[in-house]
């Protein structure tokens, strides 16, 4: 039984209807929120880590948890902060967008609850600065929030006081690691800081911090309404609740869409984007989680679950839930030695073996896409992503390394295939 | 390296831009940005600062803007930080220019999502109008290029170009977007072939009660 539009949280995630306050009311944000906030802290804390929701950025980290990492008691010279990720810049991902540009109430009313939950003076939402008209958006209803005493002093008459702040970024993937995003809302070059100290310790301004992505913070008002056994009631175990779903590539009809958690993939691509391009047959394999994740290939992919764990049992990942589809008339060396040059552009150039192990990978993976390559080298290449993978301070450098591992694992016949008929051409040409 | 930025003569530049100030209005938005930061960490606004100092450029000079030496200097020594820790940032983010630009910057993204779904052809529709990538065209109109993923994938492929996204393109309607640009007709801004946002095409499957 797939979800119901009753139980979706975005209900205006196309942007059908109008994103502004007046308009948000009647799709029900903001409804009465101080009862939500007179709950209290804890309390709120307690509902979220029930509901099960995991961070929705791509690590799945249970997201009560981590706002229960903040001080109890934090004082006006080392005030708290909340940090609102929207830096989205990972290929395949366009889910913060739809939520910014056409729902924009549903994430500044989440930053007041999470941020009153993790006792927090302030939310900074960090836009990524491509996002230029969704940004206008965004500082328009901030205004309108404010000016409705929604945020503010005596937020919603509750007598807490929360600012909100829009701070727009300028086009680096690495600002979306949350360290590197402190750094660069601290107005330096986003370079990942070394963990620990973790940011809930010594974050922005080197007062605690907690880093949530836009979804996971746009959905705890409702979760707080419609309660946590509801949200819980979506999904497999451990993979709680809705989630928007991004398919692109070789689908009939990409889009984004609000769906349950573990959804089979089948399912997914039927209902909502009128199936494969070419029909299932055509299905070569499919990025699940945004780039960063390795790719799985069709068979393994058509009916399984899409979550968390589901998706790990595969040896990739959730991610994002940005499903790249590629049909069999991809080249599918090039689509990965693309985002090998994706990961070598967006290097922040702190670690050495990222700065340059993510060029040389390109370099070879672009040889590996011609064929003009020996068959060791794959080998080659396979040891040089682990050399890279867990030797960075950030995880950039696993997120350049897993898509190439995926493709080796998969597709080593695909690249020997290349390498072989070259050199086959070569030598066929000396014998005559 | 192909996409290493030509920046002009240093001394012609400081002629140019050396006497540059805020014009009323940004120095307003200027005195805004900075007091959504706490005191003294007047820094984390430089960013803001320093978009807002190449859009005032790109005014000036009727182009998507860029920054030269002087114009960063001055945010710098307006944020009271060294013009050094202002240029580390103006380097590091790919979304400021450090070379002057035509007036439309035509950034084509070319990441896998987009690629699969023929990024290619887009680019070809640039190239087959005299475009090249990292350059501007002698006419000074467009400047090429090549991007990382610009996040609507799910309306794939997609260039951006000053302010605006285009989606769902095609050669044709890329041609025609570069036409119709070049000769100052009107635009039409986000999806090329009518969709109402990242809804599958031909109209919601979900949520229909709220598309009435």
């Amino acid at each position: 039984m797939s979800l119901q539009d009753q139980d979706r949280i975005f209900t205006n995630v196309y942007g059908f209807q109008p994103w502004n306050l007046a308009a948000a009311q009647k799709r029900g944000d903001w409804d009465n929120t101080k009862a939500l906030l007179d709950l209290g802290q804890d309390a709120i804390i307690e509902q979220i880590k029930a509901s099960g929701l995991r961070g929705r950025g791509g690590a799945g980290f249970p997201t009560g948890m981590k706002w229960s990492f903040m001080p109890k008691a934090p004082t006006p010279e080392r005030p708290s902060f909340l940090v609102i990720n929207a830096d989205e810049s990972e290929p395949g991902s366009c889910k913060d967008r739809e939520i910014i540009r056409h729902d924009p109430h549903k994430l500044i009313e989440g930053a007041l609850v999470a941020g009153f939950a993790m006792r927090a003076r302030a939310a900074y939402i960090y836009i990524r600065g491509e996002y230029i008209a969704e940004a206008k958006t965004l500082f328009a209803a901030v205004q309108e929030a404010y000016d409705a005493g929604l945020i503010g002093k005596n937020a919603c008459k509750s007598g807490y006081d929360f600012d909100v702040f829009v701070h727009r970024g300028a086009g680096a993937y690495i600002c979306g690691e949350e360290t590197a995003m402190l750094e660069s809302l601290e107005g330096k070059k986003g370079q990942p800081r070394l963990k620990p100290p973790f940011p809930a310790g010594a974050g922005l301004y080197g007062c605690p911090t907690t880093v949530n992505n836009v979804e996971s913070i746009a959905v705890a008002p409702t979760i707080l309404r419609r309660g946590a056994p509801w949200f819980k009631g979506f999904g497999r175990e451990g993979n709680a609740g809705t989630k928007l779903f991004q398919i692109s590539g070789h689908v009939n009809k990409p889009c984004v869409v609000e769906e349950a958690m573990s959804i089979p993939f089948r399912e997914l691509i039927e209902k909502h984007c009128g199936g494969i391009r070419g029909g299932w047959d055509n299905l070569l394999a499919v990025i699940p989680g945004g780039s960063s994740v390795p790719l799985v290939p069709a068979a393994q992919i058509m009916d399984a679950p899409m979550d968390f764990d589901g998706l790990k049992a595969l040896g990739s990942g959730l991610g994002t839930a940005a499903v790249i589809v590629m049909d069999k008339s991809t080249d599918i060396v090039r689509a990965i030695s693309r985002l090998s040059y994706f990961y070598k552009h967006e290097s922040c150039g702190q670690c050495t073996p990222c700065r340059e192990g993510t060029g040389w990978m390109w370099r070879v993976m672009e040889r590996m896409r011609t064929g003009d390559a020996d068959i060791s080298e794959i080998d080659t290449l396979f040891d040089v992503t682990k050399q890279v993978e867990g030797h960075t301070i950030c995880a950039l450098g696993d997120a350049a390394a897993w898509p190439i591992q995926g493709l080796i694992r998969h597709f080593r016949p695909e690249m020997e295939r290349r390498i072989n008929e070259r050199a086959g051409g070569e030598m066929a040409e000396a014998a005559e | 390296m192909a996409d290493t930025p030509h920046i002009p003569n240093e001394a012609e530049t400081r002629a140019k831009w050396g006497a540059f100030a805020w014009t009323p209005e940004n120095a307003a938005e200027a005195a805004t940005v900075i007091a959504r930061y706490p005191a003294g960490r007047q820094q984390s606004a430089v960013m803001a600062l320093l978009d807002l100092a190449q859009r005032q450029v790109g005014a000036e000079t009727r182009t998507q803007g860029w920054l030269p030496v002087p114009v960063i200097e001055f945010v710098a020594a307006q944020l009271g930080m060294p013009y050094m820790r202002a240029y580390e940032v103006a380097s590091f983010y790919t979304m400021y220019n450090l070379a002057p630009v035509g007036r439309y910057h035509v950034q084509v993204c070319g990441t896998t999502p987009c690629m699969l779904r023929g990024s290619d052809d887009v680019m070809a529709a640039c190239k087959n109008r005299g475009l090249v990538k990292g350059a501007t065209t002698p006419d000074g109109l467009f400047t090429l290029t090549e991007v990382e993923c610009l996040g609507a994938c799910a309306n794939a492929p997609m260039v951006q170009i000053n302010d605006d996204n285009f989606e769902d393109l095609t050669y044709d309607s890329m041609t025609a977007l570069l036409t119709a640009l070049s000769e100052d007709r009107p635009v039409t801004v986000g999806s090329q072939i009518g969709r109402q946002a990242s809804c599958p095409e031909g109209g919601p499957i979900v949520l229909k009660e709220f598309a009435k």
